[in-house]
């Protein structure tokens, strides 16, 4: 059987790049779960910002999501600039990501903390997990496919 | 893991004219659906191709962690078995082919890459989170899917069988 040497594994951390934050600043009293959200989208839906990978967001997104970013680099970060000053700061915001585990997404502390800093006070965070395809296109909840 | 369900060869086939809203379903005993794209070698790349090696495709992306920790796996193993008919082919779901060039250089890739986009991710059952791999017989079908970070031990031994 072969094993990953620790010098390879050290080396691909190494040049993971500065990106791979893992989710770790996001308070609890700011996570939506997906359940919750879902039930939302029925009745008064909030403005949901997708700040993940766009190739992610074109084969599916949550109905009415906007795409903005990814937010783990500079492009990204402005596109979610530019889509948050069309917004009033009072607008309840959810962004989410799904790209990858919660806990290694390279893009929700970022967006998460941009939108603090220009002053949404209704900034909340979808809780997914696993990924967006297991967490929320899986568990049946609506989803725009392929747009 | 096993979860998606493929439709037939015929649509793979035609994979390059579908709309990128055909989600195809995907599973293990179903063909893996033909693509044709070019390296990042310059090389075009065509799955049909590969027929008569064990294929394992890794959907990656620079940025994804567990994603660049697979990868010194794939690496060995394909100087290890390229011999016995093994190849992997990476699938960089990137927004930047730039950056998906540069991770593959940094991390020594020494297999076959190419960027991949919503349609061929959808004919693949969705690739709606990464890293995906997915195993592919010398006859060109489905063996195994994995989605979500996995023990490399686990690919290695469904490569192993499927090498004989």
């Amino acid at each position: 059987m072969i094993r990953l040497p620790a010098l390879s594994l050290m080396t691909a951390l190494l040049f993971a790049g500065p990106a791979m934050a893992a989710t770790d600043i996001i308070p609890a009293s700011a996570l939506i779960q997906p359940a919750q959200l879902a039930g939302e989208l029925k009745a008064k839906p909030p403005t949901i910002l997708q700040v993940g990978f766009s190739k992610l967001y074109q084969q599916a997104h949550i109905p009415g999501a906007i795409y903005a970013g990814p937010t783990n680099s500079e492009t990204g970060l402005a596109a979610l600039k530019a889509e948050a000053e069309k917004l009033p700061r009072d607008a309840t915001i959810v962004i989410y990501c799904g790209c990858c585990p919660w806990n290694r997404c390279p893009n929700m502390d970022a967006a998460y903390t941009t939108l603090k800093a220009m002053g949404f006070s209704k900034l909340q965070a979808l809780y997914i997990a696993d990924n967006f395809g297991q967490d929320w296109v899986d568990k049946g909840y609506p989803v725009v496919m392929g747009q | 893991m096993h979860r998606r369900r493929f439709l037939t060869a015929a649509v793979a086939a035609g994979l390059c004219n579908a709309p990128v809203q055909a989600r195809q379903k995907l599973e293990p005993g179903m063909m893996a659906p033909a693509f044709s794209r070019t390296g990042f070698d310059g090389k075009p790349v065509e799955l049909a191709a590969f027929k008569g090696k064990v294929v394992l495709l890794d959907f990656w992306a620079s940025w994804c962690a567990p994603c660049v920790i697979a990868i010194p796996h794939f690496r060995d193993w394909q100087a290890r078995l390229r011999g016995r008919g093994f190849q992997v082919i990476g699938i960089s779901m990137d927004d930047s082919t730039t950056e998906a060039k540069a991770a593959a250089a940094r991390l020594g890739v020494n297999y076959t890459i190419v960027m991949g986009d919503a349609k061929l991710a959808l004919a693949y059952g969705g690739i709606l989170g990464l890293p995906v791999e997915m195993l592919v017989s010398k006859d060109g079908r489905i063996l195994s899917i994995w989605r979500g970070e996995t023990p490399p031990a686990l690919i290695e031994k469904a490569v192993r069988a499927a090498l004989g």
